[in-house]
């Protein structure tokens, strides 16, 4: 998610107690280095030229930018409705089930999931106060309505079930002072199959396997069967097929091929359902978050190619939007533009698209969950 | 008649040899009641340490819970736990916790590491972080602490966080602070013993008042010398049972903590059990590590003499499957209570011999 910087002890502290050491230095989406487990991030402001990009911030440009037809949307205003006296964090993972409701990730005070209605109406807080509660990464609902956590900070993955109570886990989280794991701040390869490295998302297929993406510590895909049972994985650290910088967003398409964003060098790298590589897609910026339209029949890929959460940088001019995709990599065209007024995007780090046409964010430097609703040209996938 | 009973006799007799000679094969049908504690909306539960019966049926259960934060101040990091101990009825509907967030939960609840209800129904909590074990009546009131959490935590790698004089880990220096404790046990005179633990390598006896009276052991693989005492249990004569976990082995020691032998075809030990009753029953869990939800976990039942009666359950993540088992109830020998860190709940197992 953000930069961290944490040294010494309090990088072993913020791996089990929720201390709040991180510094957020700015980093331009895509361009910066991806923060490594534990890594000393650069201090400061990233270098900005005089009068636009560095030829290196010109190639992480997406090449689908200036050609991707607009797509025509609009905002439901004020679609996200809090108690009184209660507060949204920054918005990390977005997730609908199949009654509409809407699941929300959020780094707040304390790392909190909440359930809001068809409508934004909140709902429900799901899972206050779980052990699993350290820093939040995203949120993920299943075929049977099953409600995904993604953390982090204590390196699992916690499935609720429809009622809210965690029937499974995926993971461990490192105890303090300790419960004999020692803090995985070094990246291993191959990865041990059950301890995750600051994992970032969850997908899963028709069988109800389950696709894990680790993270930012680990550069893998890790498959597990539906009951947990370890698969296989796949994947290390580097911009070469099957590799990643940064594996940040996961996605499983009907047939079982597996979409995976490799965020800092701006790759969605597919592979088959038994992790063989496939493809790249190359031209649509830096995947911070993929969703696939469930279907049944066509199916679309989304990814957003987040704003940096600075907006001081020339990346941030041309980052920003989210693209419609066909899953063979055709870009079928565009929509939005950042900044902070409502139906403008702030940081996307989540995305939802079960329903067509229907795009729910939350975003980080807006405190937000927003709902947007598509018109697309039948060139873009539409019925008109 | 005179047939049958002899053919009843020969089929008994040959039974126990196939007992004898198989004996870690047999397996011991059992079954879960699955989902039972019953909680509110705004309580889940996190990796559970301990679970423990009243004579009234009345369970206890101490666990990890979300949202421990520390303080760091100039020199000093403070830590608040987030260990939460509830008691529930015996259809396991809550019927209270021991402290709030908001009143403040009781200074020790730091890394819940097990809970004990002891013949007099008082409930004792082990904590690992704080280091303290400490006994509760059934009103909630705290009658007696042992050990010490420290001010601060101290810079880890140093001498700071090692502790009190407590000595360097693995030291087996005496006294009455603890260094990662695991849990506690009496025999009938009330006696205390506490296996300590994860960072030392002893075991603690005191008496009834909390007088420290000797400890023995440290680390090594000798008898009498630890590898993660992990578990602790008294059998009514005042035997000691450890579980040494590092050593996969169980060492029995007398009331005094003279050797006198150990058991080592279960596993590694990480929650033993000793049943009441006329004729006591030990369990023993040979649960999975964190590095694989599914190997090993079975547990195990015992004569005292350590000859394995039968065995029963793996690791996994449904019921009647386990993860990572870290204290074992055996109040009644057939109805068995569980609490696993890796699966966040306890299973109430009826085991059918």
């Amino acid at each position: 998610m953000k930069t961290r910087c944490m040294s010494g002890v309090a990088a072993a502290l913020a791996l089990s107690a929720t201390v709040t050491l991180f510094a957020q230095t700015p980093t331009p989406s895509g361009a910066g280095q991806a923060p490594s487990g534990g890594a000393q991030a650069p201090a400061g402001k990233p270098p900005v030229p005089p009068g636009g990009l560095t030829p290196a911030q010109l190639r992480l440009l997406p090449k689908a930018l200036d050609n991707a037809p607009d797509i025509k949307y609009e905002v439901v205003r004020d679609f996200m409705k809090m108690p009184p006296n209660m507060y949204m964090g920054e918005g990390i993972g977005v997730a609908s089930n199949s009654k509409g409701h809407i699941f929300v990730n959020t780094c707040a005070q304390q790392t909190r999931n909440f359930e809001f209605d068809q409508n934004g109406n909140f709902i429900r807080e799901i899972g206050k106060d779980s052990y699993g509660n350290v820093f939040c990464h995203g949120i993920r609902v299943d075929a049977e309505d099953n409600i995904w956590v993604i953390d982090e900070g204590a390196n699992s993955i916690i499935k609720y079930n429809p009622q809210g109570r965690a029937i499974m886990i995926l993971g461990r989280r490192i105890g303090f002072p300790y419960n004999g794991m020692e803090p995985p701040v070094k990246e291993l390869n191959p990865a041990p199959p059950y301890i995750f490295n600051r994992p970032t998302d969850v997908a899963f297929d028709a069988a109800g396997d389950i696709f894990v993406a680790d993270g930012y510590g680990n550069s893998r895909i890790a498959k597990y069967d539906k009951n947990g049972r370890f698969l296989k994985q796949v994947g290390s650290r580097g911009s070469g097929p099957g590799q990643f910088n940064l594996i940040h967003a996961i996605a499983v398409d009907a047939q079982g091929n597996v979409y995976a964003g490799s965020r800092s060098d701006q790759r969605i790298e597919v592979f088959d359902n038994v992790l063989n590589y496939k493809t790249t897609y190359d031209q649509v910026g830096a995947p911070w978050s993929l969703c696939i339209t469930p279907g049944p029949g066509h199916q679309y890929l989304y990814t957003s190619n987040s704003n940096p959460d600075n907006q001081d940088t020339p990346l941030h001019q041309v980052s920003g939007q989210i693209f419609k995709m066909e899953l063979d990599g055709t870009v079928l065209g565009k929509f939005g533009v950042p900044g902070k007024e409502q139906g403008q995007f702030s940081t996307v780090h989540g995305i939802d698209c079960r329903t067509d046409n229907v795009i729910l964010t939350t975003e980080i430097v807006e405190w937000r969950l927003q709902k947007f609703i598509l018109h697309p040209t039948k060139a873009q996938g539409g019925t008109k | 008649m005179r047939y049958s009973r002899l053919a009843y006799a020969l089929m008994f007799a040959s039974s126990l040899l196939a007992g004898s000679l198989f004996a870690q094969q047999k397996e011991i049908p059992f079954d879960s009641a699955g989902d039972f504690l019953k909680l509110p909306d705004d309580i889940h539960l996190g990796e559970v340490a301990g679970v423990a019966t009243t004579s009234t049926g009345n369970l206890w259960v101490y666990y990890q819970g979300g949202g421990p934060n520390a303080t760091i101040g100039a020199a000093r990091i403070h830590i608040n736990g987030g260990a939460r101990l509830l008691e529930f009825d015996r259809a396991g509907k809550l019927l209270r916790e021991i402290g709030s967030s908001e009143n403040g939960r009781p200074y020790a609840f730091l890394f819940a590491q097990g809970v004990r209800v002891d013949p007099q129904n008082n409930v004792w909590i082990v904590d690992r972080a704080s280091r303290m074990v400490v006994k509760f009546d059934q009103a909630g009131k705290v009658l007696l602490t042992l050990g010490r959490r420290l001010e601060a935590v101290g810079e880890l790698g140093s001498s700071g966080v090692f502790g009190r004089a407590s000595g360097p880990p693995g030291s087996g220096v005496p006294g009455d602070n603890f260094n990662q404790p695991t849990d506690v046990a009496w025999d009938a005179a009330g006696n205390i013993f506490v296996s300590d633990g994860y960072a030392n390598a002893r075991v603690a006896k005191f008496d009834k008042n909390g007088r420290f009276i000797k400890s023995w052991g440290y680390t090594g693989t000798e008898p009498g010398q630890f590898n993660t005492p992990h578990s602790v249990a008294v059998d009514a004569r005042g035997n000691v049972y450890v579980a040494d976990m590092g050593n996969q082995r169980i060492q029995v020691f007398d009331n005094d903590g003279t050797f006198k032998s150990e058991i080592k075809n279960v596993g590694a030990p990480r929650a033993i059990c000793i049943s009441p009753g006329a004729h006591q029953f030990l369990y023993s869990s040979n649960s999975n590590p964190t590095e694989d939800p599914f190997l090993n976990g079975e547990i195990y039942k015992m004569e005292l003499d350590g000859t394995v009666l039968g065995r029963f359950g793996h690791a996994g993540k449904q019921y009647k499957e386990f993860g990572m088992v870290n204290e074992i109830d055996c109040r009644d020998p057939n109805t068995l209570y569980v609490a696993e860190m890796m699966n966040w709940r306890v299973q109430k197992l009826s085991l059918k011999n």
